[in-house]
């Protein structure tokens, strides 16, 4: 077992990819090998500088970074406390953070040679990204889909159409999320000699939580210059939503070791903790699913429960390995949000700062309400808006609409 | 230790003729008529029994067996109860193994150390757990062994050489050759490839040899059997049971029949192959 080495929360995984008792490879047999000769084309590919620098270089051209670290005076002012930045990951070619870790992952498997690239998506972010890069690359493309995701994040679907990638929608189970990544299993399963699974989240088998990790870590290297830019000195806490947690965790990352940020994670807490929700630290336990041991949604025997969240991208009934991890040690603070609470914010911040977020983000953009007016006015408080709300407008529309009458 | 396993293994090598190895969900459609099929099983030719375990999210199986395991939840299955359902088909029958087949979220939760000790006392013999690769054998396959289970593992045409011998080492009772890259219901591999991949683990252990998924009919049972020390049927019989259900799921008086024909029906093809030459 990995205990975290003293004065450091950043040094897991241990070999086995576990942090403390969660991650693991818990996977059907065909896939092992693959999964291992992954580990040693990542454990190459960054100790190859070429790579790093041709990724660099991609990041700056091709998908706009760094993004910008923008103090939202507005709301600061509004909210009449801490002064609160966004880190703005929504201005990022696609749409959201998700292209930093497909990126990473399309130069992986072409450096493995693999040809035919599978991904899950939830809200399609991951989708689009996936297929952005795979157009730009020449690979063919499959994705994964909840048939109810389908229905709620059409523009998605219809960018991914148009990028040239091929949408399945799935219709067992819950028909979201997490059926799309089980989909995305039994294709890998099937297709495994020429196929990458790109995942879009930290979570999933040793060593996808890790390699994730270290491709969204951008977000937070930047953060930590840019602030020092800007104010001279560290935040003082920091706020960002979570699925399956990769945003957040390419924010935390680096400052896991920096004792005097505070950091938050903002589960969907959908209806309301009691009812049906998406957080699985708030109401979950450990358990196995998907390759990894991690707190999940479950009944007492062991059944995986529907989650539900208004968002498709935090509609999963678990989370990375490595979140179940923190918030065990104590190093991070999970809070979750409710539908009606992140609708809330998604207007607030759309009139005040013209900025309309993801449903995902509102859900950060909400517990930033309650936190930032407790906090004083020279707090430094980053939020990562990992998404904007363009595919969300038809779905938010209708509520509001619906809301009206 | 010897379990059923190894002592039918042992009696069907004496007698030169290779297993006939059966899969149904436990609990699918309801625990009563599921504890039915599995007591005609081994008067239809059964030799070893597999018994799924039914989970939300299995995610190495095809469209029949999410199925079966979906209708199995819905009509109230439990780990607790499939261990009451062995329990129930060891009243009447103290020879034929009883291995269960499943993903392990569900025997974390029981409690690993609990499961083990009601998975021996319920008449348990053998455990295939499809998530728990060699890389996790401190989870559960150690302490099975120590408790007296078998674990049997799969091999897959991706488990070359150099990664047999880590798939093998805490192996027991039989290895378990997925034939394809796939998921259960998925096309049949041929019977060449299945010769050779089957010599091919051989060369590295002296336990038995079953070979599964794809195969639907007493001719390619017939076949695989005729390489193999023994073939596995499981998408065929659950789509037999689906296929005898009324328009609401529930079992009907064909229920039963509909499976132990096949099963009887594939018995002869297995017992009509000539087993490979060792
Ligand atoms: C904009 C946005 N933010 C956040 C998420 C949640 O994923 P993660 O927690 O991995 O960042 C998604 C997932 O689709 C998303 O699209």
């Amino acid at each position: 077992m990995n205990i975290a080495k003293p004065n450091s929360y950043r040094s897991g995984p241990d070999e086995g990819g576990h942090f403390g008792i969660f991650g693991g490879r818990f996977v059907a047999e065909t896939l092992m090998p693959l999964i291992l000769d992954l580990e040693k084309a990542y454990a190459a590919a960054k100790a190859d500088p070429a790579f790093q620098a041709e990724m660099n270089g991609y990041l700056k051209h091709y998908v706009g970074r760094p993004s910008p670290l923008y103090f939202a005076e507005r709301l600061t002012e509004h909210l009449g406390g801490a002064k609160i930045y966004f880190k703005r990951e929504e201005l990022n070619h696609t749409g959201s953070h998700k292209v930093n870790n497909v990126l990473g992952q399309i130069m992986l498997a072409r450096r493995m040679g693999k040809k035919r690239i599978i991904a899950e998506t939830g809200a399609g972010q991951h989708g689009v990204a996936t297929a952005t890069l795979c157009a730009r690359f020449g690979l063919e493309c499959v994705v994964y889909m909840g048939a109810v995701d389908v229905e709620r994040q059409q523009p998605n679907v219809i960018r991914m159409e148009m990028l040239g990638a091929k949408v399945f929608p799935v219709q067992s189970g819950t028909r979201t999320l997490k059926d799309a990544m089980n989909e995305a299993l039994r294709d890998w399963v099937t297709n495994v000699h020429n196929t990458f699974y790109c995942i879009g989240t930290v979570a999933g088998p040793h060593p996808y939580p890790t390699l994730v990790r270290d491709f969204q870590s951008v977000i937070g290297s930047e953060t930590k210059v840019q602030m020092q830019e800007v104010e001279g000195r560290l935040p003082d806490s920091l706020v960002a939503c979570i699925g399956g947690g990769s945003n957040a965790m390419g924010l935390f990352h680096p400052f896991l070791d920096d004792p005097t940020v505070e950091i938050f994670g903002v589960e969907a807490a959908g209806h309301g903790l009691t009812q049906l929700h998406a957080a699985s630290i708030a109401g979950g336990r450990p358990g196995v699913l998907h390759g990894n041991r991690t707190y999940l949604l479950m009944n007492e025997d062991g059944q995986i429960q529907d989650a539900h969240s208004i968002s498709a991208g935090l509609d999963y009934p678990g989370i990375g390995p490595e979140h179940s991890w923190l918030h065990e040690i104590g190093r991070v603070k999970y809070l979750s949000a409710t539908d009606d609470e992140a609708l809330e914010a998604f207007q607030l911040l759309s009139r005040l700062e013209g900025i309309i977020p993801a449903l995902e983000p509102a859900h950060a953009i909400a517990k930033v309400m309650e936190l930032a007016p407790k906090r004083p006015k020279d707090h430094l408080m980053v939020v990562n808006l990992s998404g904007r709300g363009d595919k969300d407008v038809p779905q938010v529309g209708d509520i509001l609409k619906g809301k009206k009458k | 230790m010897t379990t059923r396993i190894d002592t039918r293994f042992a009696e069907l090598k004496k007698q030169g003729r290779s297993a006939f190895v059966t899969f149904l969900m436990a609990g699918d459609p309801d625990l009563a008529t599921s504890l039915e099929i599995i007591k005609a099983l081994p008067k239809a030719g059964a030799d070893v029994i597999e018994i799924g375990m039914p989970f939300t999210d299995p995610m190495a199986d095809g469209p029949s067996i999410q199925a079966a395991g979906l209708r199995a939840l819905n009509g109230g299955m439990t780990l607790k109860k499939t261990l009451e359902l062995v329990r129930g088909f060891r009243k009447g029958d103290d020879a034929t193994p009883i291995v269960l087949m499943g993903y392990y979220n569900p025997i974390y939760i029981y409690g690993v150390d609990k499961f083990l000790s009601d998975a021996k006392t319920a008449g348990v013999d053998g455990l295939i757990i499809v998530d728990l690769p060699p890389e996790e054998d401190e989870e559960l396959c150690k302490p099975a062994l120590k408790a007296g289970l078998n674990f049997i593992r799969l091999a897959t045409p991706t488990t070359d050489d150099k990664r047999l011998p880590a798939v093998l080492a805490n192996t027991s009772g039989f290895v378990y050759y997925v034939s394809i890259t796939g998921i259960t219901g998925a096309a049949a591999a041929d019977s060449t490839a299945v010769s050779e991949a089957v010599a091919r683990i051989k060369r590295h252990t002296k336990l038995p040899v079953c070979v599964g998924f794809g195969i639907r009919t007493p001719d390619t049972a017939r076949a695989i059997a005729s390489h193999a020390d023994g073939a596995v049927v499981g998408t065929a019989l659950v789509d037999a049971l689906r296929g005898s259900l009324d328009s609401q799921g529930r079992a009907t008086a064909k229920t039963v029949n509909a499976v132990a024909d096949l099963a009887a029906s594939l018995a002869q093809g297995v017992r009509g192959a000539q087993q490979a030459a060792e």
